[in-house]
């Protein structure tokens, strides 16, 4: 399944030739240069399993795991991306893969965060005299906290979603393949994570939080 | 009406007018439009329809910038070089994975 998702970047990828020789003292067996991609890359990947997976021992063995089914698909590997973005579908289609065998990502309701309306379809929703801005919330590390712990706790199938939409920044297309779900669905997902995350950042946004 | 959550003739008067008058849609189709009307894919008609709507409904106009900015606050949440996990590797773990790749 990755395999068609790595391939369908656009062809017109400016090449590094430093990349390149990377790539093939990999592909020759070079231990250094095998070294070499471990310590460029390990460190971000590692970030992003994380962000997925929320928990550092999961995360380190998703990069292990990552990292090795590289080294085995490298001579399959044509190019047609940048390294990184090869490297950060297979991290993320391993993170899913774990996510999947501890079925993490079975459906689970997220109802009660979900917009309310009346008998009319008419929205409730209380007055926002103050909107916090971008900066005010992420500026201090105890709101970025706050904001990491509200998005652990969407349920994992629509965090995932969102993750993998807002944050790993891939295509609707791409998350319905890595999911196996239709686009539509990933939209409606992405929407309702979205939405619950609204309703759970609420009390930051109006600034009622210290 | 003041607080978004009361009901009252005011209220129910918005729903019927959203409900029925031509041009109107109400605040659960708009929700239904969000997604599409933010990544620009709303076809024209609705698209109208939409801006419309965000220009009477009060609540969906709170509930749309809310909507945004919670968007923004997350990815610039996830910017931030410190989060959420540490920038050093530990140093066994590269080693295992070099040592697992010659095996």
């Amino acid at each position: 399944m990755v395999e068609s998702l790595l391939e369908k970047v656009p062809a017109a990828v400016d090449r590094d030739a430093e990349e390149d020789e990377l790539i093939d003292g990999v592909i020759a067996g070079d231990a250094a240069h095998a070294e070499r991609l471990v310590r460029t890359h390990i460190g971000w990947m590692r970030a992003v399993a994380f962000r997925l997976l929320r928990d550092e021992g999961l995360a380190d063995d998703c990069v292990q795991e990552a990292l090795l089914n590289a080294f085995q698909k490298i001579g399959a590997f044509e190019r047609r991306s940048r390294l990184k973005t090869w490297l950060h579908r297979i991290t993320v289609n391993q993170a899913l893969m774990k996510l999947r065998a501890m079925k993490r990502l079975n459906e689970q309701p997220i109802d009660p965060l979900m917009p309310e309306f009346d008998e009319n379809a008419c929205r409730i929703e209380a007055p926002w005299p103050r909107l916090a801005s971008t900066e005010e919330v992420v500026e201090r590390e105890s709101t970025r906290a706050l904001v990491l712990s509200k998005i652990g706790e969407l349920p994992d199938n629509y965090r995932i979603v969102l993750m993998l939409r807002d944050i790993e920044e891939l295509e609707t297309a791409e998350v319905a393949e890595l999911l196996e779900i239709s686009e539509s669905n990933v939209k409606v997902r992405l929407h309702r994570a979205r939405s619950a995350l609204k309703k759970l950042l609420e009390p930051l946004l109006r600034g009622e939080v210290e | 009406m003041t607080d978004g959550r009361r009901t009252g003739p005011m209220r129910w008067m918005k729903g019927m007018m959203l409900k029925h008058m031509p041009l109107m849609i109400t605040c659960a189709e708009f929700e239904s439009f969000i997604l599409a009307y933010l990544e620009d894919e709303l076809p024209a008609r609705e698209r109208a329809l939409f801006d419309l709507h965000l220009k009477i409904c009060r609540e969906c106009r709170d509930y749309l910038a809310a909507y945004r900015r919670t968007v923004e606050v997350g990815k610039k949440t996830f910017e931030e070089p410190a989060a959420p996990v540490p920038d050093a590797v530990p140093e066994d773990l590269i080693k295992a994975v070099l040592a697992a790749r010659q095996t």
